[in-house]
């Protein structure tokens, strides 16, 4: 299976490096939304500074959408579910070979969003351990979701209205704990933090092995 | 000598709609047989049938020696088919794409690296993202990734379509050599006069059946399908 | 064949086909639903009574209490509605069998209807005790979330696709309803409880007397509502899937018409 996996992950960052799209929409889409966050907060500093850790985290969210969204677009032609499932591939191994290249996709868009939080907001990075752990955890979470979600609604005429409105509710846990492990983190109390990203944890664990064992089902029902 | 397909009075569903209403088909190794029919006969359908992706829901069907439709994995390994729609990625290259399927359906290295070749995409065409190639260098790439992992059936859904006459011979060639390695073809085609020269029946759908039973005179208990040299129609 | 149409046949759903109308129903009532139903009118009878009349106003909360004899039970329904939907889900995976799906839709959308309930008793009892319409309590916001998934899954549930990848795809999601519930409940309940926010939609457990059987009343009220109304609309999705479903037999002598037709041409 992990063989299928690297495979399949191989493949989407392949196409990722040549299409760049990630690169040349995503990254700018998500510097957008926080420059957008600061027209509508103004940066009457207060506001933006202690807010930044939410504000962080739903960037992350709804650009997360469009790397789910582009990553089950190269899936769902109906020549390519033939041939996969003509395949020897199997579908747990495609599951995680996708989610596992979304999940580098969104390390590299928060590493960039970090950085951009830092010069926008002046936002001062603590407790970088909790900070490290909880995107490694959020991200995991967000990706497994969101294959699995993505394989829910590909080929759907509706697909581009219907995912968002299918995995924001679902994802509102992470945008929860990880905010409040960002906040933790930076107040410096990241004794209060730990707790959420464990809750981040099991919340990407019970989505893996989930995406893990529905993504036959959802690759053969058509 | 077991026939590769074996299907009695199958039954076949898109949705609700039964595409396949009552097929007999039988092909022994060897053989290249025709579909032909009208559109919306069931052509594509009944290929989809054999390669284990749509599970019939009445009557017999055994394919390479699997009982469709609880065998269909099986069945799946070691058929390979060709589409409209040819499974490409756009952005990667040529050789990408044989790459990838190839290695998706366990083919050997050697069988990846030759089968570009084969189809006359080698060289600098390699490299070429897919986005930028014609039409026929697509069905072209396509029927790489099916060569790679060497099929023991072979279902193709109007494979010349889109192809000019020099990869059309390529294709003829292609399959002849399948077929003197052990392979078996299932093709359909409207290039009529071209797709019968090439193969040894025809069977013809017609609105989801076959209008009469279709077994090679070797295989039909005593009995002879009168005219069988070459070509014969079942209409 | 002559087409009949079904006097009383419960609105929405699409005529039978024509030849299938000997034994269909004419609607989805039953002996048993009208008792069901008139119990429960009867419950809600009592249930003004006791909320409105007898039960005395609370300490705390003066009247406004009373709204939490219907929003409690309502809550509780709600989950009880989510839960019917993943157990369905599941067992729609598991067999196969079209009454599972019809009995997932059912749960979903009565879930639906309670949640907007529980969602509106919890605004109004917010407004007199703390002057807002909404509290980002524990409660409202996790049935707030909840109402997003229940909405998101009958979206999903209309989408105009092949019944059975429909199906399948439906029952993917709704299988996965309780998990979200469950996860989305716990992370708010944390959250809020950081902020020593309102605890006061929960119900003070030394409630009695009056107040108690009020509760109860409401509980047994809203109960059998729940079930009428799943009753119904569990009959109405089963044969909404009844009409859908081919006469495969028929449908392929047409077929096989159709090419006795071709092929004399």
């Amino acid at each position: 299976m992990w063989r299928d996996a690297a495979l399949v992950a191989g493949r989407d960052l392949r196409v990722e490096a040549r299409s760049r799209v990630t690169l040349h929409q995503v990254a700018p889409f998500a510097l957008l939304v926080l420059v957008l966050f600061a027209f509508a907060l103004d940066p009457a500093r207060q506001v933006l500074e202690r807010a930044t850790p939410g504000l962080y985290w739903v960037t992350v969210l709804f650009s997360a959408l469009l790397a789910v969204a582009r990553s089950a677009a190269l899936d769902e032609s109906g020549g390519v579910r033939d041939a996969l499932r003509l395949s020897a591939l199997e579908p747990a191994g495609v599951f995680a070979g996708k989610a596992l290249a979304v999940a580098a996709e969104l390390l590299a868009l928060e590493v960039l969003l970090g950085a951009g939080v830092i010069v926008l907001y002046g936002a001062e990075p603590a407790g970088v351990g909790l900070l490290l752990a909880t995107c490694l955890a959020a991200t995991v979470a967000v990706a497994a979701t969101g294959t699995l979600y993505g394989a829910l609604v590909s080929g759907l005429r509706v697909r581009e209205t219907l995912l968002p409105l299918l995995l924001l509710p679902v994802l509102a846990p992470v945008l929860i704990g990880a905010t409040r492990a960002f906040e933790a983190a930076l107040a410096g109390v990241p004794a209060d933090g730990w707790p959420w990203c464990g809750l981040l944890a099991v919340f990407a664990i019970l989505y893996s092995v989930a995406g893990a064992a529905a993504y036959g089902t959802l690759l053969e029902g058509s | 000598m077991e026939p590769v397909v074996h299907l009695r009075a199958t039954v076949a569903l898109l949705g609700r709609f039964p595409a396949l209403a009552g097929i007999d088909l039988d092909v022994v190794r060897g053989e290249i047989v025709l579909l032909r029919g009208p559109n919306g006969a069931g052509k594509t359908t009944l290929l989809r049938v054999l390669a284990g992706l749509i599970p019939p829901v009445r009557g017999e069907a055994v394919v390479l020696g699997h009982r469709l439709p609880d065998e269909a994995r099986a069945v799946r390994r070691r058929v390979g088919l060709l589409g409209a729609d040819g499974a490409l990625f756009e952005d990667l290259t040529a050789a990408d794409n044989v790459t990838f399927w190839g290695r998706a359906c366990r083919a050997g290295e050697a069988d990846i690296t030759a089968a570009l070749d084969l189809v006359g995409l080698g060289g600098r065409l390699r490299d070429i993202r897919v986005s930028k190639l014609s039409t026929g260098q697509r069905r072209r790439a396509s029927l790489a990734c099916l060569l790679a992992r060497r099929p023991e059936l072979w279902l193709l859904d109007e494979p010349h379509a889109g192809l000019d006459n020099e990869a059309r011979d390529l294709l003829d060639g292609l399959l002849h050599q399948a077929v003197d390695q052990g392979a078996t073809v299932v093709l359909s085609s409207h290039e009529l006069d071209r797709a019968e020269a090439l193969s040894d029946r025809v069977v013809t759908l017609v609105a989801g059946t076959t209008t009469r039973s279709s077994v090679p005179p070797s295989e039909s208990e005593g009995s002879r399908t009168p005219e069988r040299t070459g070509v014969s129609h079942v209409a | 064949m002559t087409a009949t149409t079904q006097p009383g046949a419960v609105a929405g759903t699409p005529q039978p086909r024509s030849g299938d109308t000997a034994g269909a129903p004419a609607g989805t009532g039953s002996r048993g639903t009208r008792i069901v139903g008139l119990l429960a009118l009867a419950s809600i009878a009592l249930l003004v009574l006791y909320g409105l009349v007898i039960s005395p106003a609370d300490v705390e909360m003066d009247d406004a209490v009373r709204l939490m004899y219907v929003h409690v039970p309502s809550a509780t329904y709600l989950y009880v509605g989510c839960f019917v939907t993943t157990l369905a889900s599941g067992l729609w995976l598991w067999k196969r069998t079209a009454g599972w799906d019809a009995l997932a839709e059912a749960g979903a959308e009565v879930g639906l209807v309670f949640a907007v309930i529980t969602l509106g008793t919890g605004s109004l009892w917010g407004r007199p005790t703390w002057g807002t319409y909404w509290t980002w309590d524990a409660r409202l916001t996790s049935t707030a979330v909840l109402t997003a998934l229940l909405v998101g899954y009958l979206a999903l549930r209309r989408l105009d696709l092949d019944p059975d990848a429909r199906s399948a795809r439906a029952a993917v999601l709704g299988l996965l309803l309780v998990p979200n519930v469950v996860i989305v409940n716990r992370s708010v309940e944390w959250w809020r409880s950081l902020h020593q926010d309102s605890t006061l939609t929960r119900i003070d457990p030394t409630i009695e007397g009056d107040m108690l059987v009020a509760l109860m009343v409401g509980f047994l009220a809203l109960g059998l509502v729940f079930s009428w109304l799943m009753i119904h609309r569990f009959r109405v999705a089963w044969l909404s899937q009844q009409v859908d479903r081919i006469d495969l037999d028929e449908a392929l002598a047409e077929r096989r018409a159709e090419a006795e037709a071709e092929v004399a041409r």
